[in-house]
């Protein structure tokens, strides 16, 4: 398919999605070693929705994310570094050791959130939107979100107020094509569980190849314009596929073989390395590209685990607006 | 419920009721901040079920004040998104009993999003509510809910008892770069009081004393302070003379006031209107025990709600949530202990 992405654009965009890559190797490993307490859910496998998302996106332009948000914190210029150091309890975290895996956030490159609780960021992203629009900008908000939110209250709450307000608002479903244990299939009433309930809004649901990295960008770039333009919002429903299981060592045997092995071979990287044959981009710079984000994510791992524990007394801060968080005068 | 009803004055000119308050404290904030926005169902030219918006949609303009679909997470939801992002929005859930319909919101994202991106995020919005009982709407429409967001680390709470109060408390609300839940009480809405000046603000976590006495320390909220007055000139008559301090907040809680009282008073009963367990008159008590045990000269006692859902009847509800005869009672076994 012709494409307007340039070899040299998507070698950028490549890179990047080598370095999430790696950060979850890593992540993965440092659980498995002790290192990383509680949880991870890992996006191994749908790196193309945040990279292709992203490269669509303004920089002023807003994202809200799930517990599986690695990706997206990476995709919006969260470091490796500050990442694994949240992942590993250190102060010098991303959110202060305040947040782990499951809220990753960097605020200040509009990454508003990771949210733990399914589908509830769906009407943040919807007011993130409204404040863009009551405020006279055009800015845009990206909302995240797996298959198993579309049967959540708040994602059909916040399509029609998005619909009716027409905001500026994508819906962006990564449908890998489980919740947790349980095919989405199972329990939803339509095929496509995010883009067939968009047109019951009046809006419209796309659906598109998510390990294409290329793919996405294009999508997101069309909708993206025709919110700014005031159209209103719309839905995208990427498909992908989740390398690990749902969460720290789930094995995920519940997929059959043949199923994994498909989606195995449909990998992001290989499919964006096959467009850079295409484009003429040399192998070695490829593998340059592949040996950089290794440097990064090992140089990253170190720090982290260089890096001191938080002051317990950091316990009681940032609950309010004044830095504190005391509840009684 | 004749128990609500603020004392009658003669002057009826310069008075307005608990109502209007609700609308000009909310005007007088969207005059002074193009930022905030308001947000609910039937707000805008309806003017809200409890006509507490009325005249906003005239001055302000569907740009500033929106109507929504009934769907509390979104409104909630959209409200924290818009506050995330610049705005200052005022949301009303009409009822407080449809908290619960967004609870997610009030319980998990609202409160916990600064403190979890460790202050990389603020949520200067208010969610305004009609709280309470009294006029016969039957369980799912007249709890106290303000426990509900008591238990949650991160939500402000206001529920103010005189229009003044509602006028300079919406302000501080509005202003205060923190989430606060606004309780209004629906039992209060056609109460009358004296206007609030100009620029009035009074800031969150600051009881007062509004009747003073020597014997017995009442700590009130809401519906529940215009109950305690009354119940004080009750026992005035008695000979015994009891101090009312209002609340006005839950969070911050102005345990100083409550304290500096106890001094005086040595004894304490709290009113609340709200079931007896879980009720926030068992925290004041707690920290009362901790703090002030020194200063007791009695046990302490709580006239709350009883244990069962709001009853629709007035008899009964009347049964099951404190009233005048309840603390008049409450204080005179007290008084004599
Ligand atoms: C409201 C709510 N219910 C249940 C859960 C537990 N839970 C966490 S992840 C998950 C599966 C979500 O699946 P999906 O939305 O498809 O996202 P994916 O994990 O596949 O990215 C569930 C049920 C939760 N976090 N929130």
């Amino acid at each position: 398919m012709a494409t307007t992405v340039t070899g040299e654009e998507l070698l950028t965009l490549y890179g990047q999605m080598a370095v999430i890559r790696r950060t979850e190797k890593a992540a993965h490993d440092l659980f498995l070693s002790g290192l990383v307490k509680g949880t991870t859910h890992l996006a191994a496998g749908h790196e193309a929705i945040a990279v292709g998302a992203s490269a669509a996106l303004r920089d002023d332009d807003y994202v809200f994310a799930t517990y599986r948000g690695h990706h997206h914190a990476l995709a919006r210029g969260a470091t490796p570094e500050e990442c694994l150091a949240e992942l590993m309890s250190r102060a010098t975290g991303l959110c202060k050791a305040k947040g782990g895996s499951m809220h990753l956030t960097k605020a200040s490159a509009g990454m508003l959130g990771s949210y733990a609780i399914v589908g509830a960021h769906l009407p943040m992203a919807v007011g993130a939107a409204w404040s863009a629009r009551l405020r006279g900008t055009d800015q845009l908000a990206v909302a995240f979100f797996g298959d198993g939110a579309t049967n959540i209250g708040a994602f059909h709450e916040a399509l029609n107020l998005a619909a009716v307000w027409r905001l500026p608002v994508l819906f962006v479903c990564e449908n890998n094509l489980y919740m947790e244990y349980t095919a989405i299939a199972d329990v939803t009433a339509v095929p496509r569980p995010a883009a067939d309930r968009a047109p019951a809004y009046g809006i419209p649901g796309e659906v598109v190849d998510g390990n294409d990295v290329v793919l996405v960008q294009e999508a997101v770039q069309r909708l993206a314009r025709r919110a700014r333009a005031g159209d209103g919002p719309a839905v995208l429903e990427a498909e992908t596929y989740r390398h690990y299981g749902h969460s720290r060592a789930d094995p995920a045997t519940y997929r059959p073989a043949e199923e994994v092995e498909r989606w195995l071979k449909h990998d992001p990287l290989d499919l964006a390395r096959g467009r850079l044959h295409v484009l003429g981009v040399p192998a070695e710079a490829v593998t340059a590209a592949d040996e950089r984000a290794t440097e990064v994510v090992r140089a990253a791992v170190e720090a982290a685990k260089a890096a001191p524990a938080p002051d317990p007394a950091e316990a009681l801060t940032e609950v309010w607006a004044d830095g504190g968080a005391a509840w009684r005068t | 419920m004749a128990d609500l009803m603020v004392p009658q004055e003669a002057s009826e000119q310069r008075r307005i009721t608990y109502r209007e308050a609700v609308a000009e404290g909310i005007a007088r904030e969207m005059r002074r901040d193009p930022a905030v926005v308001c947000l609910g169902e039937d707000i805008g030219e309806a003017g809200g079920v409890f006509k507490t918006t009325a005249g906003l949609f005239k001055e302000f303009g569907p740009g500033r004040v929106w109507d929504t679909p009934i769907s509390e997470q979104a409104i909630v939801g959209a409200a924290m998104g818009a506050a995330m992002t610049g705005m200052r929005p005022v949301a009303e859930i009409m009822f407080s009993d449809f908290l619960a319909c967004c609870w997610d919101y009030l319980a998990n994202e609202i409160p916990k999003v600064r403190y979890m991106t460790g202050g990389q995020v603020t949520v200067p919005l208010v969610v305004r509510t009609a709280n309470g009982g009294g006029l016969g709407f039957g369980a799912q429409h007249s709890q106290a809910t303000e426990n509900w967001a008591f238990t949650v680390p991160g939500l402000k709470i206001a529920a103010p008892s005189t229009p003044a109060d509602v006028i300079g408390m919406m302000a501080a609300a509005i202003r205060s770069d923190d989430p606060v839940v606004f309780f209004e009480h629906k039992g209060l809405f056609a109460s009358k009081g004296p206007p609030a000046p100009p620029d009035h603000v009074v800031e969150l976590g600051q009881a007062a004393v509004v009747r003073e006495g020597a014997d017995i320390t009442l700590v009130a909220l809401a519906s529940m302070v215009p109950l305690a007055l009354t119940a004080a000139e009750r026992l005035a008559r008695e000979g015994i003379d009891a101090e009312v301090v209002d609340l006005r907040c839950l969070v911050p809680l102005d345990v100083g006031t409550v304290l500096a009282s106890l001094e005086k008073t040595s004894r304490l009963t709290i009113v609340e209107e709200n079931p007896y367990q879980g009720g926030w008159g068992a925290t004041l008590v707690s920290v009362v025990a901790d703090e002030g045990f020194g200063l007791l000269d009695a046990p302490v006692r709580r006239v709350a709600g009883e244990c069962v859902p709001l009853p629709f009847a007035d008899a009964l509800e009347e049964r099951v949530i404190p009233t005048v005869d309840k603390v008049v009672t409450a204080v005179r076994d007290l008084a004599a202990y």
